[in-house]
């Protein structure tokens, strides 16, 4: 089986996490913007979370949920078949990206259109929908803001819930400025980058376009599998254009975003909101069930190596994740490596354990993701679904296969830690040449000593204290 | 084997044997709704003064998201409403199937009803639309629509630029789970917490997108 | 109450100090303490970096240490938390009777002993850093703050950013060297910031770390082991 695809272009695999981040850490704009950015929303999470004093039960409730819907995946999934079909949608299942752009092509070709609008949606951005579409002749438009500017700037997202996170406002009004009229209506000239112009400039370009596209493609946070209900969480408004106008409406959604009950969505539209844009609810929401006013609509079931994550009795869990992004804004790597050197469209903690699950350990980056974590545990902290992040990390990297370097050294340790007398013999032998170890150390540890000391080296191990002074008594 | 067979099939592969999980829900429930389910603080008050301490929780969370909001007795909608349309200089109005005849003055303004159905080009042109809503909460400043009378098609209340939504005291609950509780998932339903906005620009929020730029709410006590 | 250290490999090897003033501090307050020779170390580098299998065997072997004693007292948070969270995953039938046992000092401190004044005298300036495993993996809260705090003579000045990682994490720094120095200098910067003279924390590796940061450049801020700083007292120790 050719390797799950996963939205990203060729040449940002070739390279690892480290080599990655090593750029983006020195390119200062990009480290300015991150950090203005998830300082922002951190610090607005933690003030809606604060204000639910059951925020905890909540989040152990979302969590089961997950849990149990996926161990009953199966049927869930043919009740929400059964659902959406009752109530006059169609319900098409695919396996990978390439058969889920087949059917998506498939469904606006049919409709005589060749253009369509999109919503905001992970999934789509995953199975790289926009360029199976463009080689079939149909153009796509972005028409979420932060789409939009990586649209029109050639750009790759780098952040789940805002894909144009690490641009500035400055640089977006250049975007803009140069950028619209490509694409459609042009910007303003006298266009400056108060946020509020920038939005206005968006409403006024995509305005025709929502009024006379006549195809939309969505994805969803949640399908309900009693109902067959789906729901969109939105700001813009973007989202209630392209699902309400539109003639034909395709919704290409993973497998794994099943809820059983509406009832269930009690728990979630508090979850969602407060955890990824900091707010106590998104400014629209949208539920639809079905062909709704008049509109035909499809909804396109994804697996995509949803099923090989399912399978792995630890990292299942990363199927919980319902793509809030609160683990990005916490996480202080992804602050300062940014997204992109992820090499996927899932970044940040979640990806660094779901890109490797879908994706497997084939390529060298895939392989440098699970480590690309310090382990201090602050993603799992906000997790709204309380994914164990760190230890999915830990298991995936002992699923890696390891640097021949490095085995030889943890291979030395072990057989020196498992025996006292050996870790005794070899604290003494370090205390004897202590002073012959350089400032500067070669190899692989240079890594450490190129910005850091090393710490000095005792003369005498506690051990051997303890023995020579029986603990300090003598 | 088709696509659909073979994904059902590696599902179950994948979770054979696999213990299945109780879902505890220790949370604050649907008060009144539902047995094991903590009912949600309304601050110790079950008379009249609860009904109002949810009114002023509802209107500074709509205030929050910088919506306007008035709160008014129910004979006074007329005039609060007639008010809010003249500082709008509302031209054209929007008026779905149902909207109760007392909330409305014979204005100076035209009004549009969507029978037979506007265009979206008509309702582009529109200056503005005025609702009632099917639900409304008060902890995050939400009100939800069905697409019931006095609301109409989820498009009536997306492409005029003003959006005026009466809700009367009835329709108010504390939270999510009284909400969703009430509501019924085979409607069409559109959630609304204040104006259109974006987070996209530097994580700031920005009111005033592709919805309505001007959200203005007047609860009915 | 038979009471074993758990002195860390980390410790044992490179911060003797920490160990030593680890067994000042509990002989003052009563406790005497074993030191059980066989034990070496946690194996949290080895599972952390990939390498299973043999921090299983390590587990095992903690096991076998300390299964005589009523308590085990770790002057580290992060091996702490490695036993604590780790062991009951990577070996739950031999661990499961050794892990409730396992205490931070802090922790032993607080919860075992019921002290949070334990006599000590200490006139510096010092900002405490509360390290990622002590407070995200064994949930330590403001038990050493409470210990500092009745610390006589210490002037304990808040750490802006504190919950935030120095980027030492294990292998993570020789990983990924540039975002673990960018972290740091962060960290080293909000230390500065409170013009500490002391940064103290209950974990030598993340000290080893920000410290080596500190040397570096010239700081002269100095780092110190919570246990260190407890132990010290207005006179020498007999």
């Amino acid at each position: 089986m050719s390797r799950t695809f996963l939205g990203m272009p060729a040449r940002a695999l070739e390279q690892s996490f480290p080599s990655n981040a090593a750029k983006a850490v020195r390119d200062s704009q990009l480290r300015f913007n991150l950090r203005k950015a998830t300082h922002t929303i951190r610090d607005k999470r933690a003030s809606v979370v604060g204000e639910l004093p059951d925020w905890e039960e909540l989040r152990q409730a979302g969590k089961a949920i997950k849990d149990h819907t996926l161990r009953n995946l199966d049927r869930y999934l043919i009740q929400l078949e059964e659902a959406v079909t009752a109530a006059g949608g169609r319900v098409h299942w695919a396996r990978d990206a390439d058969e889920a752009n087949r059917i998506v092509a498939g469904l606006v070709k049919a409709t005589g259109e060749t253009e369509v609008v999109k919503v905001k949606s992970m999934a789509t951005q995953e199975i790289g929908l926009n360029d199976a579409l463009a080689a079939e002749g149909v153009t796509a438009y972005e028409t979420d803001l932060a789409e939009l500017i990586v649209q029109l700037g050639d750009d790759w997202p780098s952040h789940i819930l805002v894909p144009a996170i690490h641009r500035s406002r400055a640089e977006i009004r250049e975007i803009f400025l140069e950028r619209m009229g490509e694409w459609g209506r042009a910007a303003p000239e006298d266009l400056t980058d108060d946020p509020r112009a920038l939005a206005e400039a968006a409403r006024l370009h995509l305005r025709e376009r929502f009024l006379s596209t006549k195809v939309a493609i969505s994805g969803a946070n949640f399908m309900i599998a009693e109902s067959g209900t789906l729901v969109v969480l939105e700001s813009e408004g973007n989202g209630r254009m392209c699902l309400t106008l539109p003639r034909t409406l395709i919704s290409v959604v993973g497998i794994e975003k099943v809820l059983p009950t509406w009832r269930d969505l009690e728990v979630f539209l508090q979850l969602l909101p407060r955890s990824s844009t900091g707010e106590r609810m998104n400014p629209y929401t949208s539920t639809w069930t079905g062909a709704t006013e008049g509109q035909d609509f499809h909804l396109v079931l994804l697996d995509n190596g949803r099923t090989d994550v399912l399978a792995d009795e630890v990292g299942r869990q990363a199927l919980r994740c319902i793509r809030c992004s609160a683990c990005l804004n916490v996480c202080p790597v992804y602050e300062r490596a940014g997204g992109h050197a992820y090499g996927s469209v899932y970044p940040g903690p979640i990806g660094a354990i779901l890109t490797p699950q879908l994706r497997g350990l084939g390529s060298e980056l895939d392989r440098s993701l699970p480590y690309a974590s310090s382990l201090c545990g602050a993603c799992y902290e906000v997790c709204p679904v309380a994914i164990d992040i760190p230890q999915v990390l830990v298991d995936l990297r002992a699923k890696a296969r390891h640097p021949r370097a490095e085995r030889l050294g943890m291979a030395a340790a072990g057989w020196i830690f498992n025996r006292p007398g050996r870790l005794a013999r070899a604290q003494r032998a370090g205390g004897r040449l202590r002073r012959f170890v350089p400032k500067r150390l070669p190899g692989p540890m240079s890594a450490w000593t190129d910005t850091r000391d090393i710490p000095d080296i005792p003369r005498e191990s506690f051990r051997d204290w303890w023995d020579r002074t029986g603990g300090g008594s003598r | 084997m088709n696509s659909r067979d073979m994904i059902l099939a590696r599902v179950r592969g994948a979770v054979a044997g696999a213990p299945d999980v109780e879902v505890p829900r220790a949370y604050r429930g649907a008060a009144g709704v539902t047995a094991g389910v903590t009912p949600r603080d309304t601050g110790g008050d079950t008379g009249p003064n609860a009904d109002e301490r949810l009114i002023d929780l509802f209107a500074e969370r709509l205030r929050d998201y910088r919506a306007i909001v008035h709160v008014v007795a129910e004979a006074e909608v007329a005039s609060v409403v007639a008010e809010a349309l003249g500082r709008r200089e509302i031209r054209r109005l929007v008026v779905p199937e149902g909207l109760p005849a007392a909330w409305l003055d014979r204005g100076p303004y035209d009004t549009v009803g969507d029978d037979p159905e506007l265009s979206a080009a008509d309702l582009d042109g529109t200056d503005g639309v005025i609702t009632g809503c099917a639900v409304a909460i008060a902890e995050t400043g939400t009100i939800v629509l069905d697409a019931g009378p006095g609301q109409g098609r989820r498009a009536l209340t997306l492409l005029p630029d003003y959006h005026l939504c009466v809700v009367r005291a009835g329709q108010l609950v504390s939270g999510v789970p009284d909400a969703v509780a009430r509501l019924a998932p085979e409607r069409p339903l559109t959630w609304i917490s204040g104006p259109s906005a974006t987070s996209d620009i530097e994580l700031n929020r920005v009111e005033g997108v592709h919805g309505p730029r001007t959200l203005e709410v007047v609860i009915s006590t | 109450m038979r009471v074993a250290l758990f002195i860390t490999c980390v410790n044992d090897t490179l911060f003797p100090g920490t160990g030593k003033a680890t067994v000042t501090l509990l002989r003052r307050l009563g406790v005497d303490v074993a030191f059980p020779r066989a034990q070496t170390c946690c194996g949290q580098m080895h599972v952390n970096t990939g390498y299973r299998e043999e921090g299983v065997r390590l587990a095992r072997h903690f096991a076998d240490v300390f299964a005589g004693y009523d308590a085990v007292v770790v002057p580290s948070g992060s091996c702490g938390a490695m036993v604590r969270e780790q062991y009951p995953r990577l070996a739950p039938a031999a661990t499961g009777e050794v892990v409730p046992k396992v205490y931070e000092l802090s922790e032993f401190l607080i919860d075992v002993l019921g002290v949070t004044d334990v006599g000590a005298y200490f006139p510096h300036r010092v900002t405490y850093h509360p390290t990622c495993h002590s407070l995200r993996g064994l949930h330590l809260g403001d038990r050493p703050l409470r210990l500092l705090r009745n610390v006589r003579g210490l002037e304990l000045v808040p750490l802006p950013g504190a919950e935030e990682c120095c980027g030492f994490g294990g292998t993570f720094a020789v990983k990924n060297p540039d975002i673990s120095a960018a972290m740091c200098a962060d960290k080293v910067g909000n230390v500065m910031s409170t013009g500490a003279e002391v940064l103290c924390a209950a974990d030598n590796s993340c000290l080893m770390h920000i410290g080596g940061t500190l040397t570096r450049q010239k700081t002269g801020v100095k780092i110190m082991h919570l246990a260190e700083i407890l132990a010290a007292t207005e006179v020498a120790e007999p």
